[in-house]
């Protein structure tokens, strides 16, 4: 399992695995964003979590469709579904991987470019943990509809709209965990919910993942 | 170990197209299926293989103990060769990725990324995980392709090794590897009812499934 996990890192880091295009889109987005609503810093404030959050989700969908389709193509997950490695296991695997070279750098990441938003200071600490709590969904989820679109060809646009639902309570309450902290406010409420979506997608999803891909692998 | 395969019936895009498939490949043996293309070679191999699940009938031993070699080679192309074989190595438990690359001739190349070798040598690298799994029944499809003679008939002594360790192997194949008492089995007899229609349908339909 740690074979896999260490394959995925070193592919995504060689030339051409992906790392860092997702966190070049959030890069570009946070900078294009003062430019685009105009630079007031009490209205970039207001917006900042917001817009931190649906950068991180969109960024995080952007290397979604590499996450089976390259292991499909070129026959890894045929072999990877009758190597002694469960299934389920593999899925829990690649999501991670996809974790750490994406959501991870993003939570990293987006205290610093919060600043450009003029995002309080006080609310860094709460913006960087509703990303490290959240994130971890987005992959899971991310890898299910990855799971459930591999065997087609260009199923990009197919994985996005499949995903996209899946993906709105985790974007609402790490929102919320987001904006209640750069007013100070308490965040017990929506951090429960952020942690418990995540635990449960990473309880559930590996078993469902599975499922797809063995059926689209006939 | 021996495969016994009883009264198997394989469908391929939800079409049955073999049925009453049964045949016994003792270990030590080797059984070469034959038959016209689209006649359901790959489609037997994966239900084999556990990839997909049988109409009917029974296959043994499990999937656990095959091993499996498709069209595709599984070869990372940024990854050099070492480390390709080194992560199948790493997923079936052994240590043996020297021996391995040596059997299959491919020691020189062990540190050039695997984008750079040619589809041969992509082959030898996908045959190389064979020698990794350990396991005792290996199911082929088309092993020998892009493969020239010299390296076919290597290939073919790895298999006889194979068998000699009691292992024993089923597989596809349109050159003759000149393995001794390998047995052959057309497939063309066990057509499923319709499974002939099928094959009247325009050919790039039914290609595509391959």
């Amino acid at each position: 399992m740690i074979a896999l996990l260490l394959r995925d890192l070193r592919l995504a880091t060689r030339a051409g695995g992906g790392f860092g295009l997702s966190l070049t889109f959030f890069l570009i987005l946070v900078t294009l964003v003062p430019f685009g609503v105009g630079p007031e810093s009490g209205r970039l404030a207001t917006i900042a979590p917001g817009i931190l959050w649906v950068g991180a989700l969109l960024a995080s969908l952007l290397s979604l469709d590499r996450l089976f389709a390259l292991d499909h193509e070129d026959g890894t997950l045929e072999q990877l579904a009758t190597a002694p490695l469960p299934l389920e296991a593999v899925v829990a695997m690649k999501a991670i991987a996809h974790w750490l070279t994406t959501g991870l750098p993003l939570a990293l990441i987006a205290p610093l470019l919060g600043v450009l938003l003029h995002l309080p200071g006080a609310a860094m600490p709460a913006l960087a943990l509703s990303l490290a709590v959240g994130t971890p969904a987005l992959s899971m989820i991310g890898a299910f509809g990855a799971g459930l679109t591999v065997g087609l060809k260009r199923g990009g646009l197919l994985l996005s709209l499949l995903v996209l639902p899946l993906y709105v309570p985790t974007l609402i309450f790490g929102a919320e965990v987001a904006r209640r902290g750069a007013e100070g406010a308490a965040l017990g409420t929506p951090m429960a919910f952020l942690g418990a979506i995540t635990l449960g997608t990473l309880a559930l999803l590996p078993y469902a993942t599975a499922a797809a891909i063995r059926v689209n692998l006939r | 170990m021996d495969l016994i395969v009883t009264e198997l019936s394989v469908a391929r895009g939800g079409i049955a197209i073999l049925a009453g498939l049964g045949f016994a490949v003792t270990a030590g043996n080797a059984l070469v299926l034959r038959g016209p293309n689209g006649v359901g070679k790959t489609t037997v191999l994966r239900t084999i293989a556990g990839l997909q699940p049988a109409l009917t009938g029974r296959v043994a031993p499990g999937p656990e103990q095959i091993a499996w070699a498709g069209h595709a080679d599984a070869v990372k192309s940024t990854l050099t060769v070492r480390e390709n074989l080194a992560f199948w190595a790493a997923i079936y438990g052994v240590w043996a990725v020297d021996t391995a690359l040596a059997d299959l001739q491919l020691t020189d190349l062990a540190d050039r990324p695997a984008q750079t070798l040619s589809a041969g040598q992509k082959r030898r690298l996908g045959l190389a995980r064979l020698l990794l799994s350990d396991r005792p029944v290996w199911v082929l499809d088309e092993p020998t392709v892009s493969l020239d003679a010299a390296t076919v008939a290597h290939f073919a002594t790895l298999l006889s090794r194979h068998l000699r360790d009691g292992g024993a192997a089923l597989l596809t194949s349109h050159v003759d590897l000149g393995l001794d008492g390998a047995a052959e089995l057309d497939l063309s007899p066990y057509r499923a009812r319709g499974a002939m229609s099928l094959q009247a349908s325009p050919a790039g339909f039914d290609e595509a499934f391959l």
